[in-house]
């Protein structure tokens, strides 16, 4: 059925990207990996939850819970979890469940949005630096050992104290803490398919050095970029409820998590439910992302898994 | 060995000259004078004048770069604003402390993680291997400052087991220990475990089997030496993660160490005070990858030199 | 054959892979042979023919999701599959030794080469460290490696690829055993080391008196090293013979296939004819012969019943409908004609 034409004239749609079939290969995979499935189901649901409640709020005024999540109410001050409210309430008669529920839209939005930044300058680092190697990848390597001489929240804390403390700033801060590591590993991965003979096969085509990282090195490095992001926002969730509950990232009354639990530090002898149930939400997140995260490592690297 | 312990060593230099350089513009990146926010907003021009001329911050950027790199060599911090002190003096106590704490939540979390590992590894799919991994998930996705809390909730303020905040005594090092060292335990039984696993299905395992060696030698002697190396590498990573962790348990615990310093100056403005803290961290964490860097290429130096 | 005179004997030998969802994979199905004492038993077949998992079935060192079904490993009378874990610890590297394909991977990295070879005899013999240095040089000697002093005090990434082999070797031969595996042992060598490796283990065989299993994919070596040869398609043993027969006079087709697509140097060749299509993958076996699909004289008997594994002459054996007296096809077909 072949016909001789069609192998003579060989054109770089010719030249299969072995991208296509790994990122198919990658879901497959995935899909049999249970845990990691229902993970992704419940992030997907958690997002959908916090943005139609952040819309019904903002938008139409409308609150779901029971009560609003800043309507202070001193008499019931300190309640454990009941009926009416499930989580209790905190040292100003908050309704917690109601915050933890309208803080959630914090959490995941500085978590995407620090994640999806720091992408955006580390994925181009990285592939800069891999595919022309040389001076270029020295200086942007330099770059990034700098970062990361920082070691964990101290990057972020460092920023934070330039530009103050406020919400933006902490995703800002938490987004270039993630730049090194985008950057080493797509750098990586630039170089591996670099390497790849049909990488070679287009260059003898006449494709340009643009054409070549947006058409067939971007798709190949894509997968351990959705790895890499995936785990990196567990991480991201972490470091910005760490800033908070220091005291340098939401502000109150805002119902973020981490400023939530250091409400309740001062109240551990005799409402330790305030900082007990914020602490879950967070664990139960970052636990989704970070089994999410590891069924996608394991598709992507069988090897890895065992 | 040599050679790459000398490249190693003068690799440092561009980092230790970007991390200088970035603790140096955190001063001057700040919107406003840094003399004036140190003063005070409503300080008034002429003491503002005076303290730009003590701090030398009237002099070209240049100049007050070299002269910041130059006392830092000779470990001359400047003055600390809040208590006209010598930073260096203030810092000293308490990066033993920060140290202490670090060092033995390293230990700790090697201690459970490689053992954890192992027996994941060796007993792999059975119930311990699914507990231990996932108590590891959950060590991993939890925030330690809330670990922290709810260590101090139940075990110092419920049941009075230990002191709930301070360091010194050995009842106040517990808690705090098992407060950071979680999180590094959960990455490092992690690690020991796929590496174990990657180890136990070389070939030369084989070999050793087909020598009649008995299954528990092959995991001590023959698989968990080679499974340890890549683990050296986890346990570097682990130890700046903790040197920073130090900032949330130390703000949990009360323990007066430079994590808590570094806060205090970030609240208090503190510029000089927060500049020195993150440098030695840095600096530190920097050094110490340098050893681990240097151990790792040594024990895997009989592993590939293909 | 000569039933006293063997030291292994294989029956009916199946070791299967038992993958996700039940799906499983015979990758040794229904293999016999016999290794007569002191001779060379090679075992000839593709990559993924079983001849290395047969190899590992003898030793039991199939590990998960793999498993001996059934069968029986004759070593000296003793029935290895029914034998414990811990009398076949005595027996391998003692008794039984194997070396394997990879001698680049196949030594530990982060012990020396006297560590190594002594941990055979510190397992076998119970000797100290110091007992059984002067053993392991004597055994570095024997290999053919120089300044065996020097040598065992290093480590494995300090050697070239032959002088690995040669401590795998040692390290075989340290207790003087009665059967040496040797699973391609010179496939990952160069050709001039090969040569040397061959030699080196033909001459071992003499003067330690050791029957020797040779698992390679060249007919060449088994020519230049073998007594007897088992030719293994799909899991299954379809010819043995002594080496003379089976180059002489090769019956089942598929020895044929391989011996045509063999340069040989003892007869004039016009052309090497390489054996049309391919293995066929576990999951899509033919249900009679398995060689039917890509033999040139399968006729519908061969696609619907699989031959036994026959005795025929003295010592050979031989799984092909055309030897038998089912045979539907042309009684004078002719399966082997040397080229002149």
């Amino acid at each position: 059925m072949k016909q001789p034409a069609e192998q003579t004239a060989v054109t770089e749609e010719k030249v299969q990207s072995p991208a296509l079939k790994n990122m198919k290969d990658l879901v497959k995979k995935f899909k049999r990996n249970k845990p990691a499935v229902v993970g992704f189901y419940f992030i997907v649901i958690l997002l959908l939850i916090a943005i139609i409640v952040t819309v019904l709020d903002r938008m139409f005024g409308v609150i779901v819970t029971p009560h609003h999540p800043n309507d202070i109410n001193l008499i019931d001050r300190f309640t454990g979890p009941t009926a009416e409210y499930w989580f209790g309430t905190d040292h100003m008669g908050r309704d917690i469940f109601a915050r933890i529920i309208y803080g959630m839209i914090y959490t995941l939005g500085i978590g995407f949005a620090s994640v999806i930044m720091g992408a955006l300058v580390g994925v181009p680092l990285g592939i800069v630096a891999g595919y022309y190697g040389g001076r270029i990848d020295n200086i942007i390597m330099r770059i990034v050992d700098v970062l990361l001489a920082f070691p964990g929240i101290l990057l972020a804390l460092a920023i934070v104290s330039i530009l103050g403390g406020s919400l933006v700033n902490v995703t800002i801060a938490v987004a270039i803490y993630s730049i090194p590591g985008f950057a080493r590993i797509v750098r990586g991965s630039t170089l591996a398919t670099k390497k790849l003979e049909y990488i070679d096969a287009i260059r003898a085509l006449g494709a340009s050095d643009f054409r070549i990282i947006f058409r067939h090195i971007l798709p190949n490095v894509l997968s351990p970029i959705i790895v890499n992001a995936t785990l990196y926002i567990a991480t991201a969730i972490l470091t910005a409820a760490g800033l908070s509950f220091l005291g340098m990232g939401a502000q109150p009354p805002l119902p973020e998590w981490g400023a939530m639990l250091n409400d309740g530090r001062s109240f551990l002898r005799d409402a330790g439910h305030i900082a007990l149930f914020p602490g879950l939400a967070i664990l139960t997140v970052v636990l989704a992302f970070n089994i999410f995260g590891d069924g996608l490592r394991d598709a992507l690297d069988p090897k890895l898994k065992n | 060995m040599t050679t790459y312990i000398i490249r190693r060593i003068f690799q440092l230099i561009p980092v230790l000259f970007g991390v200088t350089l970035f603790v140096f513009l955190l001063m001057h990146l700040t919107p406003g004078k840094p003399a004036q926010i140190m003063a005070g907003e409503s300080a008034p021009t002429h003491v503002v004048e005076r303290m730009e001329q003590r701090l030398g911050l009237d002099q070209p950027y240049h100049i007050q770069y070299v002269r910041f790199v130059s006392n830092i060599a000779q470990l001359d911090f400047g003055v600390s604003m809040r208590s006209n002190l010598p930073i260096i003096d203030e810092i000293r106590p308490k990066f033993w402390v920060t140290l202490e704490l670090a060092i033995y939540s390293t230990i700790l979390s090697i201690f459970i993680g490689i053992i954890a590992g192992i027996v994941s590894a060796v007993r792999r799919h059975s119930k311990s291997d699914i507990i231990i991994m996932l108590v590891a998930l959950f060590g991993l996705s939890m925030p330690n400052f809330w670990l922290g809390l709810m260590l101090m909730q139940w075990f110092a303020i419920n049941w009075g087991w230990f002191p709930p905040t301070g360091w010194g005594t050995p009842g106040q090092v517990v808690l705090p220990v098992i407060t950071l060292g979680t999180a590094g335990a959960a990455v490092i039984a992690r690690m020991t475990r796929s590496s174990m696993l990657e180890v136990i299905s070389q070939d030369y395992i084989r070999t050793a089997r087909a020598k009649g060696v008995k299954e528990r030698v092959i995991i001590y002697r023959h698989a968990l030496k080679n499974a340890l190396i890549p683990v050296v590498t986890v346990i570097g990573l682990q130890f700046g993660a903790l040197l920073s962790g130090t900032v949330l348990t130390e703000t949990v615990f009360a323990i007066n160490g430079m994590g808590r310093y570094v806060i205090d100056s970030i609240i208090a403005r503190d510029f000089p005070a927060v500049q020195a803290t993150i440098i030695i961290i840095s600096v530190l964490f920097v050094f110490v990858n340098l050893i681990v860097d240097i151990s790792y290429r040594y024990l895997n130096k009989r592993i590939d030199l293909d | 054959m000569s039933k006293e005179n063997s030291i292994l004997k294989i029956n009916n030998l199946q070791t299967s892979f038992f993958l996700e969802g039940d799906n499983e994979v015979k990758a040794v199905d229904g293999v016999t042979f016999d290794v007569p004492k002191g001779k060379t038993l090679g075992i000839v077949g593709e990559s993924g023919s079983g001849k290395s998992i047969t190899a590992m079935s003898i030793l039991k060192l199939i590990g998960h999701p793999g498993k001996i079904k059934g069968g029986e490993i004759l070593f000296n009378d003793q029935n290895l599959v029914e034998s414990s874990e811990k009398e076949m610890r005595k027996i391998r590297g003692n008794r039984i030794s194997m070396i394997f394909q990879e001698p680049m991977t196949s030594l530990n990295p982060v012990y020396t080469v006297g560590q190594q070879i002594s941990e055979s005899y510190s397992i076998h013999q119970g000797l100290s460290k110091k007992e059984s240095k002067k053993k392991v040089i004597e055994m570095l000697k024997l290999v053919g490696i120089p300044s065996p002093e020097k040598r065992i005090n290093q480590y494995p990434f300090e050697l070239s690829g032959g002088m690995r082999q040669r401590v795998m070797i040692a390290m075989a031969l340290a207790c003087r055993p009665e059967l040496l595996i040797a699973d391609e042992p010179t496939t990952a060598l160069d050709v001039t080391i090969q040569a040397q490796i061959l030699e080196l283990i033909r001459e071992l065989q003499d003067e330690l008196g050791m029957s020797v299993i040779f698992i390679t994919h060249d007919l060449g070596v088994v020519a230049e090293t073998c007594d007897y040869v088992a030719v293994m398609y799909c899991g299954k043993v379809v010819e043995y013979a002594d080496v003379k027969t089976l180059f002489k006079n090769p019956r089942h087709p598929y020895t044929v296939g391989l011996l045509n697509s063999l340069p040989r140097s003892d007869m004039d060749q016009e052309e090497l004819i390489p054996i049309k299509g391919t293995v066929p993958s576990p999951d899509d076996m033919p249900e009679g012969c398995r060689f039917a699909p890509r033999c040139p004289f399968a006729t519908d008997l061969c696609r619907e019943k699989l031959p036994n594994l026959d005795d025929i002459g003295d010592a050979e054996q031989i799984r092909c409908w055309i030897y038998t007296d089912e045979w539907d096809g042309d009684p004078e077909v002719k399966v082997y004609e040397p080229q002149k």
